[in-house]
């Protein structure tokens, strides 16, 4: 309920962000705050210091940029659900946008910091996963690009160095078709599982959600799709190389069963 | 004067609703007093340990700290009030606020602490050192109850608490010769509560009179006074104790809590003001958890269907320690396995267990659910085994209709029934045959989502209670009257002062009906005062159902009194004798006279004057009343559920939800559906979604909102009420009870639903609650596959 003694301090700017990041020893970056602050009123995150980006206005947008979309980091759910850009180019992360959490959490909590909060029960990496994205960092020495495949690396890890502060997310144009499935106990809650299937080169990009360490792409069903199989026997393939968690809301077996389900679905949506 | 239209019967609006509305409600957290400190309590992280060393010197060294202390730094004058031992050789654990020896459940408070702030009392928590020695904890009940179970509770060898029993009839002799046994085994999950507001306590001492005022977010401020005197040694006389608002209970503050005593005691022994209020995640293992129950149920019947007897066997979880009703809280459904239907043979066996676990007590409902649940769902169970629908099977065995007291097979005595009343009312509003028709397509077209359709046709036993029943067969510790004083001001304004605590319920609308009509005032003019032991001295607060059976009555003969009265007052002023006068809407007035009168107001005003009372007649008119039942009071009603469940993922979906409810005269209609609409939610959030789960070390894995499902707005259907009138013959009133229905009755509708969609398939059980993983596993052990 009380988290344990910390520092504040604000950053004006992404550089004095990295700057403070660099000199305090588990400083912890602070965006819409509904995925870190609960684990501190927990106990379970006991960062130093919090520097809170939130007030860095010019990281919040959603524009057309050649064959990408560009997110700002600091984009809002309820925003990145609204932005036309979005909706038009890449609408399964505009519609799995507005599938997180309750109007709350999507009025506060940032698409930046569901990604670089590396949680597999998320919404938007999973998507992002899907969409081949790719995520700006800025750190000490510069800026670089990481692919989404290469981003997500463990349980609530990713890789971000912790003095890089991730500024951009760059997602390709996917306007054909596509399919959000999240199934989950009552709205407001994480998916037990989430599959978003996607076309994109002439097959089917499929990213899981929930299903283990880290969001997942479902390489079997891809592969079985590009070979010409039906959803079904595709979908027979979806917990390939998954490492369900067993919790209060399923079991590692049902989530198994249940992935294959929901992607047999998210195909013939998506292929429809 | 023109006659008022009776309030009662009518859907007035809250009276207490414009400060709910506003935010201008206090609860206790909102409470402060000048110096407060606030108190945090170190608890067990182990479901099982014993304490071998607690050091608070470094929580002693902070600063903000003002006091730190062990369970063993304390010496209490009584244990923690436990007043319902069901059997004589009930083994009953002495249960102080803070363990000596060691913890007994993940949460069992072992030190406590003081400090400036609740911020820094939480730092200093961690600081607290204790050398636990984790023991092998148990927390499946039958685990509990063999041999080489690890012992909550060595001094008494067992982990049997109690086994209590009801038997009527010739049952083995029934059961022997029966064509037809149905037996089934239930498991009634652990659920939690939830009441919105968490718990929180504020105690400021007066030290120099040596008097305490302890602000309580709890229903049962008048238990508890006596409870802390046990516990503490401060008198009742002394102690005064204050309900302000309190956001919900659902039987999770009719309880006497560890930290209620400790910060009674804290505040006398630093002679300081102590607050303490538990987060959600600290309550869940804190507060105490409901339901938890196994059952072995039979049903004997004829070849037809016609039941014959019943014999269940119950195995009730009591967590560590037997909290205030613990082990009468099963017993509350220990007449009501029969149902609303006949029979000849009826035994009920219920053993209470120790485990591990948070101690479990009355959670809405109170023992009636889990009766409930069993032969709601039994009788299906029989109408499958004999063929027949669940209507029909229903109907024939039915007590027939009766307005008289009238015994039930349950041993109970009970005020009146209209079973296949409300059943036919029910069925009149959900278009039962268009739905099977429905149900059948969906079968034909092998559809992945399949529609089924569950029935409850309950009856429960509530209106706590008549003391001379509760503390004679059913050996309760305390009383079940209530208390009301009516006082009215010379202005015309009433005071109506009650014994019960609502917290939540509406009862100042309610009473305020009641009041209004029997003296002839407007609602407005009359305030309904309660939750504080200084202004409602008396009572016996609110829950199972009581206010309106037991509250009700006790304030309807306050104001007899005062009629009474004002009667002897008005004739002297009139000039006529006692019988000349009529009384009507609040005005007396002369037969054959109709426009010479006397209202209550007026006469108030006169017996406040006291410038001329008859002879004999004390000025004022203020009256004070008990009430205490003669019989429990025993509402019915039919609920039909319809759902829908995807056979590929086990998901249920609740479509259509139609509740009909005898609960006697509706005194507020509007008030009667939201009781019924939100206790069919909370049995609808029991049947599908909400379950408190521990791991087999007494981890509680459902530690927070996020995996304890409480369902929305968004998972709750529209529920349609519908109402039947049949008068309790227990009060002159006629009125029963409204609080529990709604939870008694739906969690079997909702499961009966849940197997009917998919009997087709072979499914004849589902796990509770039917969760979409327990749906799916029902569907693959049909199928022949594990479960």
């Amino acid at each position: 309920m009380i988290p344990a003694p910390f520092d504040y301090v604000r950053a004006g700017s992404v550089d004095e962000a990295i700057s403070l990041l660099g000199s305090r020893e588990d400083a912890k970056l602070l965006a819409g705050g509904h995925s870190l602050l609960p684990a501190m009123k927990l106990r379970v995150a006991r960062p130093s210091t919090l520097v809170d980006i939130g007030r860095i206005g010019d990281l919040s947008y959603a524009r057309e940029d050649g064959d990408r979309v560009a997110v700002g980091a600091l984009t809002r759910h309820h925003d990145v659900g609204n932005a036309e850009a979005l909706q038009e180019l890449c609408p399964i992360v505009a519609h799995a946008a507005g599938q997180i959490g309750d109007p709350q959490v999507r009025h506060m909590g940032t698409i930046g910091g569901s990604v670089a909060h590396g949680d597999p029960a998320g919404d938007l990496p999973a998507v992002l996963l899907a969409l081949d994205a790719e995520f700006v960092a800025q750190g000490p020495n510069g800026t670089r690009t990481i692919a989404a495949t290469e981003f997500f690396t463990s349980l609530f890890e990713t890789a971000l160095a912790p003095d890089e502060v991730l500024t951009e997310i760059r997602i390709p144009k996917a306007n054909a078709g596509w399919s959000f499935m999240k199934f989950q106990r009552r709205a407001q809650d994480w998916a037990v599982v989430g599959v978003s299937a996607v076309r994109a080169n002439g097959g089917v990009h499929v990213g899981l959600t929930n299903m283990g360490l880290t969001p997942l792409r479902a390489a079997g069903v891809e592969e079985a799709v590009g070979g010409g199989a039906d959803p079904a026997s595709a979908a027979a393939r979806a917990d390939e190389g998954t490492a369900p968690p067993d919790d209060a809301f399923g079991s590692a077996e049902y989530r198994r069963q249940l992935v294959k389900v929901l992607v047999r679905r998210a195909l013939e949506e998506a292929l429809a | 004067m023109a006659t008022m239209e009776k309030l009662v019967g009518q859907a007035v609006l809250r009276k207490e609703d414009p400060e709910f509305l506003t935010g201008s409600a206090k609860y206790t957290d909102d409470l402060s007093v000048p110096g407060m400190l606030w108190m945090a309590v170190v608890r067990s992280p182990y479901a099982h340990a014993r304490i071998k060393r607690v050091d608070v010197s470094e929580a002693m060294a902070m600063d903000g700290v003002i006091a730190a202390f062990a369970g063993s730094d304390f010496e209490w004058a009584g244990p923690l009030l436990m007043a319902w031992p069901v059997t004589e050789g009930l083994h009953n654990p002495l249960h102080y606020p803070l363990v000596t020896d060691k913890a007994r459940y993940q949460g069992d408070g072992v030190a406590v602490v003081v400090a400036r702030s609740r911020a820094i009392a939480e730092d200093a928590v961690e600081t607290v050192k204790v050398d636990y020695e984790p023991l092998p904890a148990v927390v499946d009940m039958h685990e509990a109850l063999s041999d080489d179970s690890p012992l909550v509770h060595e001094e008494f060898r067992t982990n049997e608490s109690y086994t209590w029993a009801n038997v009527q009839g010739d049952v083995d002799g029934v059961f022997a010769d029966a064509p037809v046994v149905v037996k089934e085994h239930y498991k009634v999950h652990r659920l939690i509560a939830n009441a919105m507001e968490p718990r929180s306590i504020l105690v400021q001492p007066n030290p120099a009179a040596e008097q305490f005022t302890m602000w309580s977010s709890t229903q049962i401020p008048h238990i508890l006074r006596t409870a802390m005197a046990i516990a503490t040694g401060v008198p009742e006389s002394k102690l005064r104790i204050i309900a302000p608002r309190v956001g919900g209970g659902f039987g999770s503050k009719l309880q006497v809590y560890p930290e209620e005593a400790l910060a009674l005691e804290l505040a006398r022994r630093l002679r300081m003001p102590i607050k303490w209020t538990e987060s959600r995640s600290e309550g869940y293992t804190a507060t105490h958890h409901g339901r938890d129950q196994i059952q072995d149920v039979e049903i004997a019947a004829q070849e037809d269907g016609k039941i014959l007897g019943y014999r269940v066997r119950v195995h009730a979880n009591m967590g560590a320690y037997l909290m205030i009703i613990a082990p009468g809280t099963p017993v509350l459904g220990g007449f009501l396995f029969c149902g609303c239907y006949g029979g000849v043979a009826y035994k009920t066996e219920i053993v209470g267990v120790f485990t591990n676990t948070t101690p479990v007590d009355a959670y809405r409902g109170a023992g009636r659910p889990e009766a409930t649940q069993a032969i709601e769902r039994a009788i299906d169970a029989l109408a499958r085994r004999v063929g027949k629908d669940v209507v029909e099977i229903r109907r024939m065995n039915f007590m027939p209709p009766f307005t008289e007291a009238t015994q039930s097979i349950g041993g109970l005595m009970i005020d009146s029934g209209n079973y296949p009343a409300t059943l036919d009312k029910a069925l009149g509003l959900f278009d039962y045959e268009q739905l099977r028709k429905e149900q059948q397509a969906r079968r034909d077209n092998g559809d992945t989502k399949q529609l089924g359709i569950g029935f409850s046709t309950y009856l429960e036993n509530c209106g706590w209670g008549p003391s001379r029943v509760i503390g004679g067969i059913l050996k309760y510790a305390g009383g079940g009257w209530e208390a009301a004083t009516i006082r009215c001001h010379p202005t015309g304004k009433v005071v109506a002062v009650i014994g019960n605590t609502p917290h939540g319920q509406g009862n100042e609308t309610t009473f305020a009906q009641v009041v209004g009509d029997d003296l002839g005032v407007p609602i407005e003019d009359v305030e309904v005062l309660f939750g504080d032991t200084d202004v409602a001295p008396s009572g016996w607060d609110t829950y199972g159902s009581r206010s309106a059976a037991v509250g009700m009555p006790a304030l309807h003969r306050a104001t007899s009194k005062i009629v009474e009265k004002a009667r002897r007052i008005a004739a002297h002023e009139l000039e006529v004798s006692d019988a000349d006068l009529k009384y009507e809407g609040g005005t007396f007035s002369v037969r054959g006279a109709p426009s010479v009168t006397r209202t209550i107001p007026q006469i108030a005003f006169s017996a406040w004057r006291g410038h001329d009372l008859p002879e004999g007649t004390d000025p004022g008119l203020e009256e004070s009343a008990f009430f205490d039942p003669q019989n429990l009071v025993f509402p019915f009603g039919a609920h039909i559920c319809a759902v829908e469940v995807d056979t590929e993922t086990g998901e249920v979906e609740v479509t259509k939800y139609v509740a009909v409810d005898d609960v006697g005269p509706v005194v507020n209609p509007m008030i009667v559906e939201g009781q019924v609409v939100g206790g069919v939610a909370q049995g609808i959030g029991e049947a599908l979604y909400e379950e408190a789960v521990y791991d087999e070390n007494g981890q509680l894995l459902s530690s927070s909102m996020t995996n304890y499902a409480v369902p929305s707005a968004t998972e709750v259907p529209s529920i349609t009420t519908g109402n039947h009138v049949t008068p309790s013959t227990t009060n002159d009133m006629g009125i029963k009870g409204v609080g529990e229905t709604g939870t008694i009755a739906s969690p079997p509708a909702v499961l009966n639903a849940v197997v009917d969609a998919l009997s087709h398939l072979g499914v004849t059980q589902v796990e509770r609650p039917a969760t979409p993983e327990h749906v799916w596993r029902a569907i693959r052990r049909a199928k022949g596959g594990r479960s």
